[in-house]
């Protein structure tokens, strides 16, 4: 499989990554180098293998439903590039 | 007093134990060393008033004889860790001057150990990379160079601020992660010891995450009692991280010089490439018969997906990164973008905070990931994992203790040599390291010669899981053997 330029704009926006015009001949051709290589696990045969989903096999630990953490709101935003009374700020989402 | 920086991690403790010195005089020793070894580009940050601090406050303990394990050694810290209050940026521009407000687990329990913090370490883009050429803060420089060069080549990666700065005595340790090879490759380039222990040994809470299935911190060092010595610190249950594994701590140090008499080492015949440099080829001839002769049994060994393991771990690896790295989205932290509404906002803040090489993993993984091609690529590449830890399970039911490979294609090459348009170049760095990521198992890098033009060469050992300790007493067998490799100072 392949992608052309049409799909390359596709995925950027997907990522939410802005692709200049000129960036996606380039970059096409990056992916497509990419996917050529990993075409050859078409030839294994995966029939009746489980996908892993754990790679050390391990019971999924719950912790305790209780608050362990909290009222830390100003080391929350600190680092934050733009906030206002421990809210972020972000351009207008809703008219 | 002979030069502190020149000691190995154990001749410190020592010497700190027998008051030769105190650990204010070898931190001061190694906070000189880095600012006349700035040309390497080890360090993106030194934090010489924290060492200082750090250190007395290590003096202190000693005096009133409450060190712990690692009191008043210093080690630089990859920069993927994060350090409360100190800047962590995984090299990215997209965090920024991000100043993380809690400690990583790891980190703070060397700080419990009682540990010296020198600084942050250089590494690739979110540890994405295998030359360290792909940080914001520019490419790392190995202390090693080619016999009669002077040209500047990697540290391999993505810990090559860490293998550097271990390499040129630029701390005791160090502190790395391995996502497909990211310290056992660089300590193979840089002449260093490079653990990367089992999924689940270290906690991942507070490191940078890259893809989270495979990410594990372990440590650089110059020796491997060295290395040991900082994994019993690393290691541990961390209720913050659910993949954490609950299990007690052993003395990996107690493993240095243990018999390996009657181990059974398997050679795996996949590992053996066309084209595959001679020198190589007799390197690993070579650690084979060092482990023999320490009474060790070599068996041939198979495992046939090991070529599938490459392809498959760029759809996982990257597949997580997509989902991973998309918390940069300007809000929370990091340099902000501006755009007419938020979607532009996030897509102008991202193409401007991240590298190539990041955008490219990103949009990879996005793409397995979109509908229509997720059971294509993704799910595929999830059953070929399968397979190829079924193949190391396979072979450690037939009696194999340990499997001996080399740990890189190659030597160090040229800064530069290897950014060109296909990125599959670079990524065939990782051929011989990213079996053992994808099938969760530890593995150690040794070196164990030099190729044609002086440069230094590892060979890998893998093991079974949370048997770190068999990889510290065969590695130590080559490290016997092989010697202890210095780069000669030249910067």
């Amino acid at each position: 499989m392949s992608v052309d330029a049409t799909t390359v704009r596709r995925i950027a926006h997907l990522a939410r990554i802005a692709v200049e015009d000129a960036e996606v001949p380039a970059l096409q051709g990056e992916l497509n180098a990419i996917l050529a290589f990993v075409e050859q696990l078409q030839e294994v045969n995966v029939d009746g293998v489980e996908p892993m989903t754990s790679v050390t096999p391990m019971e999924m630990k719950k912790r305790r439903d209780v608050v362990n953490d909290g009222e830390i709101a100003d080391k929350v935003v600190a680092n934050a590039p733009v906030t206002e009374d421990h809210f972020f700020l972000v351009p207008k989402v809703v008219e | 007093m002979t030069d502190l920086t020149s000691l190995t991690l154990a001749e410190a403790r020592d010497g700190l134990a027998k008051k030769s010195f105190t650990s204010l005089d070898l931190t001061d020793a190694h906070l000189a060393a880095m600012e006349q070894a700035r040309a390497l580009n080890a360090y993106v940050l030194e934090t010489p008033d924290q060492a200082r601090k750090m250190a007395r406050a290590a003096d202190a303990r000693i005096a009133k004889g409450e060190s712990g394990p690692l009191n008043g050694l210093p080690l630089g810290i990859k920069d993927l860790f994060a350090t409360e209050g100190t800047r962590t940026t995984a090299c990215s521009r997209i965090l920024g001057d991000f100043k993380p407000p809690y400690e990583s687990t790891v980190t703070s329990q060397l700080w419990r150990d009682g540990a010296v913090m020198l600084g942050k370490l250089n590494n690739d883009e979110f540890a994405m990379g295998s030359s360290n050429e792909t940080s914001c803060f520019g490419p790392v420089v190995n202390p090693w160079r080619r016999a009669s060069s002077d040209a500047k080549l990697v540290p391999g990666g993505s810990s090559g601020g860490s293998a550097s700065a271990v390499a040129a005595s630029l701390c005791l340790g160090a502190t790395a992660t391995d996502t497909g090879g990211s310290i056992r490759q660089p300590a193979a380039f840089t002449g260093t010891v490079g653990i990367k222990p089992t999924y689940g040994r270290c906690s991942r809470w507070g490191i940078v995450a890259f893809a989270s299935s495979l990410d594990q911190a372990g440590p650089i060092a110059r020796t491997v009692r060295d290395a040991a010595i900082l994994m019993r610190s690393m290691a541990g249950h961390d209720p913050k991280d659910t993949t954490s594994v609950d299990r007690p701590v052993p003395d990996y140090e107690a493993a240095v010089g243990k018999s390996v008499k009657g181990m059974k080492i398997g050679i795996p015949k996949e590992y053996r490439l066309d084209g595959m440099p001679a020198e190589i080829e007799k390197l690993w001839t070579q650690g084979a018969d060092w482990l023999k002769a320490a009474g060790a049994e070599l068996v041939e060994v198979s495992l046939p997906h090991t070529k599938y393991a490459l392809p498959a771990y760029y759809i996982v690896a990257p597949a997580e990164a997509s989902s991973n790295l998309a918390r940069y989205d300007g809000v929370r932290y990091g340099a902000r973008v501006d755009g007419r509404n938020i979607a532009e906002m996030y897509e102008n803040t991202r193409a401007k905070g991240f590298g190539a090489e990041v955008r490219r993993r990103v949009m990879i993984g996005t793409y397995v990931l979109s509908a229509g091609y997720y059971d294509a690529y993704y799910l595929r590449a999830q059953k070929v994992r399968t397979l190829i830890k079924k193949d190391f399970e396979d072979c450690y039911a037939a009696g194999v203790d340990a499997i001996l490979t080399p740990a890189t294609p190659s030597a160090a090459f040229g800064i530069g040599e290897k950014t060109g348009a296909d990125p599959i170049e670079m990524y065939l760095n990782d051929i011989f390291t990213v079996t053992v990521n994808m099938a969760g198992l530890p593995g150690i890098a040794v070196p164990a010669g030099k190729d044609a033009q002086g440069l230094p060469l590892g060979l890998q050992l893998i093991g079974r899981p949370f048997d770190e300790e068999t990889l510290v007493s065969l590695g130590e067998v080559i490290e016997q053997a092989a010697g202890r490799f210095t780069p000669e100072r030249w910067w």
